[in-house]
């Protein structure tokens, strides 16, 4: 018997309702402007895909991305092997394990902007800690001048402030395998390499995946610290696709190519955490799969 | 292959605070293995047998005393230079590598050349039963084949010379358990490893083994064939743990000549009574004397008069046998009966005096030529 109930629809009106405001307004608004022209006085003139062809063929826009995704990379490839090493080096069990959590927890719960600052000053040459230590021990550091310092304070500081999110999802890995599997590895006479690679590594891959889909997002989004850091200079050295965006949109109102730009930034996130985890979920059945066709 | 020597072993875990004094998880004890024994070793959940097989393979340091393998001292010897096979209670498979990488795995770490790893992986799978199944990923693989996995990375090394097991069929299903102590048994048989196999299921223990080392409470109590165990429990405790149901304990006072169990008369035989003599025994007030009688060795008749009445409490169906739950004088105490046996309504009770154990403050009075005795054997230290 077929039941016909449309009172069904009713409770999954709240959570449309709450979607529909959160996002789906939201995006439709960008794609609106995104394919029109306005002079203001809320006056538009359809575009069509112009906007969105002279995002992809502006060079300004290629230098931005290609900062941006030299940033991500060198973020995760600092940020993941640290974190995985910082966890494998912390205790597991006594007071320590407290004390270690209570650390690295610590940079997480500072605010992105109070980040930023800190390091603004921290980096100064005149008053800075860190600026005024390398100039008095001759060491010519200025980030405000020179491409090469800006982008290290902006690495550094991002390891300073992300790794532990990775060290606490990899801990929480490690901690989770039981004793006998070590035992078993000394039984096996496995190396400390060999630990890792078939026993810890598999266990942790899970929150390894969420920790390397996490960096990539916030590390491609970063705007906050490095706006109140370098503010995208010296020139347009530190000026991230973030960054542009909001110069583009806010700074010179163009709200057209704004829009467009907002939405390629989208996808390419997509995009790129869809590559990520399909590449991180497949390995191994890969492995398994050319193992059994052998 | 190594006969295993436990010289003067103890072990205490650390204390959580400093200056705290913790009990030893395993008294001092000493203890051979023979080179080639298939060794059983019994006792209830926390008597420190864990304890004892990870002292063995290294995993865990004694913290008093020595462990010889042929002699050699390994005390100092880290695990995997014990060659020790290991197998826990819960298997332990790589979960990324396929069953033959598995296999490899021990070799593998071990430097061996790629042409004598092959042909011991092909070698050991075949000896498992798992030669179709070479290239399946471990993870997907029933708990059964994955233990036989955990198993075969002990089989597959050619130096090993001991194997231990841990409770090893704890996650098994029942039907297979029998399946797997059997294949356990034939590689036994075939290569000879000296086997130690902890658990603490008697049914498993005394099909498995040789000879059983039955624990309690950190103390190795006896240490004998299963037939020994059964028939001459050297402590009370072996005989109630071991036997389903175990042996009866009763109180009893000793005159010299016979036992008495709350004023009734119980026979026993004359060596026990001379060693008891000449233990003073019959004499003693602060020695705690107790009998132990198998409940497959108390007959109960109908005939009245023919030996003491006692009063039947309960009987319980158990299958192929007729548990009688009994009470002499103040003391319970249990007879099996074969099934479909009468059970009669005035019962009285028939011990045989060759199976009427005598025990002082809860040890097995008995002459000192009885060759299952091992001198080593400390039981002062068990409460």
């Amino acid at each position: 018997m077929k039941v016909q109930n449309n009172r069904a629809w009713l409770m999954v009106l709240p959570m449309l309702l709450i979607v529909a405001l959160s996002a789906i307004i939201p995006l439709m608004t960008v794609v609106n402007y995104s394919v029109q022209d306005t002079f203001g006085g809320n006056e538009f003139f359809w575009v069509g895909t112009e906007w969105f062809q002279e995002i992809l063929a502006s060079e300004r826009f290629h230098n931005a991305l290609q900062r941006t995704l030299l940033f991500s990379a060198l973020i995760l490839a600092i940020e993941i092997p640290l974190g995985i090493a910082i966890a494998l080096a912390m205790p597991r069990r006594g007071m320590a394990v407290s004390f270690c959590l209570v650390l690295m927890a610590l940079p997480l719960l500072i605010p992105w902007n109070v980040v930023g600052t800190i390091w603004q000053v921290f980096g100064r040459v005149d008053i800075g800690l860190l600026g005024h230590g390398l100039a008095s021990l001759g060491i010519d550091y200025n980030y405000t001048q020179d491409t090469l310092d800006a982008w290290l304070t902006l690495i550094v500081m991002d390891v300073w402030h992300w790794t532990s999110l990775v060290v606490l999802l990899c801990y929480s890995g490690l901690v989770s395998i039981p004793e006998v599997y070590y035992q078993a590895a000394r039984i096996d006479g496995a190396s400390r390499w060999a630990v890792f690679r078939f026993i810890q590594l598999p266990k942790i891959k899970r929150v390894l995946l969420i920790a390397v889909l996490l960096r990539f997002m916030d590390s491609f989004m970063i705007y906050t610290e490095p706006f109140v850091v370098t503010g995208g200079g010296p020139g347009n050295s530190t000026t991230f696709l973030s960054i542009d965006l909001v110069q583009m949109a806010v700074g010179q109102f163009d709200l057209g190519p704004a829009a467009a730009m907002s939405l390629i930034y989208f996808l390419i996130i997509l995009l790129l955490s869809w590559v990520f985890y399909t590449i991180m979920t497949s390995l191994d059945n890969d492995a398994a799969a050319s193992k059994g066709g052998q | 292959m190594a006969s295993i020597h436990l010289k003067g072993l103890a072990h205490r875990y650390p204390a959580a605070s400093s200056g705290a004094t913790v009990p030893y998880a395993l008294n001092p004890l000493d203890q051979v293995w023979d080179d080639g024994g298939a060794y059983a070793l019994l006792g209830p959940s926390g008597c420190g047998k864990t304890t004892l097989l990870n002292i063995i393979s290294g995993l865990v340091r004694p913290s008093e005393g020595r462990v010889l393998f042929d002699g050699d001292d390994v005390t100092d010897l880290p695990t995997e230079q014990r060659n020790i096979a290991q197998v826990f209670q819960f298997p332990v498979v790589y979960d990324t590598l396929s069953v033959a990488d598995n296999l490899a795995f021990p070799l593998r770490n071990r430097g061996l050349e790629k042409a004598i790893i092959d042909a011991r992986v092909a070698e050991t799978l075949v000896m498992l039963g798992l030669e179709g199944r070479a290239h399946e990923r471990a993870r997907s693989l029933s708990a059964d084949d994955k233990q036989k996995i955990s198993l075969g990375r002990g089989l597959v090394r050619t130096d090993v010379r001991a194997i231990l097991f841990d409770e090893p069929l704890t996650v098994i299903d029942p039907h297979l358990k029998w399946q797997l102590r059997t294949e356990l048994k034939k590689i036994h048989e075939r290569f000879g490893h000296t086997m130690i196999y902890v658990t603490h299921d008697q049914t498993e223990a005394l099909t498995f083994a040789d000879k059983v080392v039955v624990m309690d409470a950190g103390v190795i109590l006896q240490v004998g064939t299963p037939k020994a165990l059964f028939d001459r429990p050297r402590h009370t405790f072996v005989g109630t743990f071991i036997g389903s149901p175990g042996m009866n304990v009763l109180r009893c006072e000793f005159d010299g000549e016979q036992a008495f169990v709350d004023g009734v008369k119980i026979p026993l035989d004359a060596a026990t009574c001379s060693v008891a003599r000449g233990r003073g025994l019959h004499e003693s007030t602060s020695v705690r004397l107790e009998i132990g009688i198998r409940p497959e060795a108390v007959t109960v008749s109908g005939e009245p008069k023919t030996g003491p009445a006692v009063r039947l409490i309960a009987v319980e169906d158990l299958g192929r046998h007729l548990l009688l739950r009994l009470q002499l004088g103040s003391q319970p105490l249990c007879a099996l009966l074969p099934e479909g046996a009468e059970i009669p309504e005035q019962p009285t009770l028939h011990f045989d005096p060759a199976m009427t154990l005598l025990y002082a403050d809860s040890l097995l009075v008995e002459g000192t030529d009885d060759t299952e005795q091992t001198s080593a054997v400390r039981v002062e230290a068990y409460a």
